[in-house]
């Protein structure tokens, strides 16, 4: 009787997701390229979306005509201002939060509480405290970006390798070395996913921020384009976020891979 | 320096870990702990350098501390607990910091155990780039670079690969019998105990109380792997601990 044969059938092949480079940026281009058809075929109307090329001309526009730098410049003082504000205290108190007894007992609830609240709610309350100015925007995104910086910061301290800690009380090392020199390092991946995290909400929170009041930034000039009905102009504001989203991301990709090349 | 063990009690909760231990571990002298999981040879370990209060009991320092020692009671651990964002030089300079040694000092020492360690290559590696025999290796310079009194080791080859924990057998025992060094060496294998200790302290299962003490007859520079000698200690060990090693398998896990 002949045995029957067969080669092993390998396994393990599914679920392994890859980005194909190409596929990605071919998305784009499919994307924008069926918007263009349909608008040119006149099935999408330019009073409810504009064509990706009108777009487009009203980005050149806004760069030709001078007009981009002031509103881009405001945009981005506020947001590198209100979120340098808002992470360097959170790293902070997270910090002393993670390694600190009180300061967690304290902390905790009020972080807990405060939280939750949608930090937009309390641009009326900051414009009257830091007036209608730049103080109330600063405050707007300092304060939204501070404690999700807080939180992601001490659950990383929480996770840091107890073994890791102990060896530096085994060795002596004074309280404040093992919290430089081990906590802090040990913590960096979880405090750049806070900066992540609290990048996206800082650009929510400028923006909003602007709409409210401002002569000048991003969102500013997304609400006067709104009020003139001129959709291609307000669709250039909205894809100029975009480009400042993926520049942030990029930005701290960057940062992410020379603090982090130990790993 | 020496260390007298003054019945060292220990409870997890509820739970019995070491019961009235009472040891004394003289200068010069290697001593092995051995005994089933879980009978508290950690915990003990823990104990006798501070990084964990016993419920009753004291441990007492005896003596000065050699000269240049920065930190007496020095550990090497199980899982080597190295920094992986510190390069091998960075690991060692890190335990040096707090303990007033000038930039030259640091640096004395450093080269000093990187030679004796064999790591002198690798001092620009991440811990990451090295093999396991290798990071415990640095774990050891490490522990050397402060001049300890007495050396803790915390099963220190059990992470390791069985022909790297034979190489580095090998290094621990010339490293023991050529320095002079005082250490606890706990350990779950008996064929390490036997061939590293001047003396084995054999561990009843939880709570863990001292069953039985044997002295190894052979100075530490004459033993080598697979001698007659060594295999009847481990033997006799053995049959001490079986009947508790055996009824410490069967019992349930009971919190931590």
């Amino acid at each position: 009787m002949a045995v029957e044969t067969r080669a092993v059938r390998y396994r393990a092949g599914s679920l392994q997701p890859r980005l194909f480079k190409w596929l990605a940026l071919s998305s784009f281009i499919a994307v924008v390229g069926v918007l263009e058809i349909l608008a040119a075929s006149g099935l999408l109307p330019p009073l409810a979306f504009p064509a990706p090329s009108a777009i487009g001309a009203a980005l050149v526009d806004l760069i030709q005509s001078g007009q981009l730098w002031p509103h881009l410049n405001a945009s981005l003082i506020r947001l590198a201002i209100g979120w340098s504000m808002g992470v360097s205290s959170g790293v902070a108190v997270g910090l002393v939060i993670g390694t600190n007894s009180v300061a967690r007992s304290l902390g905790m609830p009020w972080v807990a509480a405060i939280s939750t609240i949608p930090k937009i709610a309390l641009l009326p309350l900051f414009i009257i405290w830091f007036g209608i100015g730049e103080g109330s925007k600063y405050a707007t995104i300092a304060f939204g970006t501070f404690f999700p910086t807080v939180i992601n910061t001490y659950g990383g301290v929480n996770d840091v390798e107890r073994s890791l800690i102990r060896m530096g009380q085994a060795f002596n090392l004074k309280r404040r070395t093992i919290v430089r020199q081990i906590i802090l390092p040990a913590t960096l991946p979880s405090i750049l996913a806070a900066f992540r995290i609290s990048a996206s909400i800082g650009i929510i929170l400028l923006v909003a921020a602007e709409m409210v009041a401002a002569q000048h930034g991003i969102g500013a000039y997304i609400m006067q384009q709104q009020s003139l009905f001129q959709l291609d102009r307000l669709m250039a504001g909205v894809v100029l976020l975009m480009l400042l989203g993926l520049l942030v991301y990029g930005l701290i990709a960057l940062l992410e891979r020379w603090l982090l090349r130990w790993r | 320096m020496q260390l007298d063990l003054d019945g060292i009690t220990h409870y997890y909760g509820e739970l019995a870990a070491l019961a009235n231990i009472n040891l004394s571990i003289r200068s010069g002298e290697v001593v092995a702990l051995i005994g089933p999981s879980g009978c508290g040879k950690s915990t003990l370990l823990s104990i006798i350098g501070g990084l964990l209060k016993p419920s009753a009991g004291t441990v007492h320092q005896v003596g000065a501390a050699p000269a240049g020692c920065v930190n007496p009671l020095t550990y090497v651990f199980q899982d080597f607990a190295l920094l992986p964002w510190r390069t091998v030089d960075g690991n060692l300079r890190l335990v040096l910091k707090d303990h007033g040694l000038s930039r030259g000092e640091q640096d004395r020492r450093i080269n000093a155990v990187l030679e004796q360690t064999g790591l002198a290559d690798f001092r620009a590696a991440f811990p990451k780039q090295l093999s396991g025999g290798m990071r415990q290796r640095v774990g050891i310079a490490r522990a050397l670079a402060v001049n300890p009194a007495v050396l803790l080791l915390d099963e220190p080859l059990s992470a390791l690969d069985a022909q790297t924990r034979t190489i580095l057998m090998d290094e621990f025992s010339t490293l023991f019998a050529s320095a002079g060094i005082t250490a606890v060496y706990v350990t779950h294998n008996l064929g390490e105990a036997v061939r590293l200790a001047h003396r084995v302290v054999a561990l009843s299962r939880r709570p863990g109380r001292i069953k039985r003490e044997l002295v190894i007859p052979l100075p530490l520079a004459e033993r080598r792997e697979g001698m007659a000698e060594l295999a009847a200690c481990e033997a006799e060990l053995w049959q001490q601990i079986r009947a508790e090693a055996i009824a410490a398998d069967q019992e349930l896990a009971h919190g931590s």
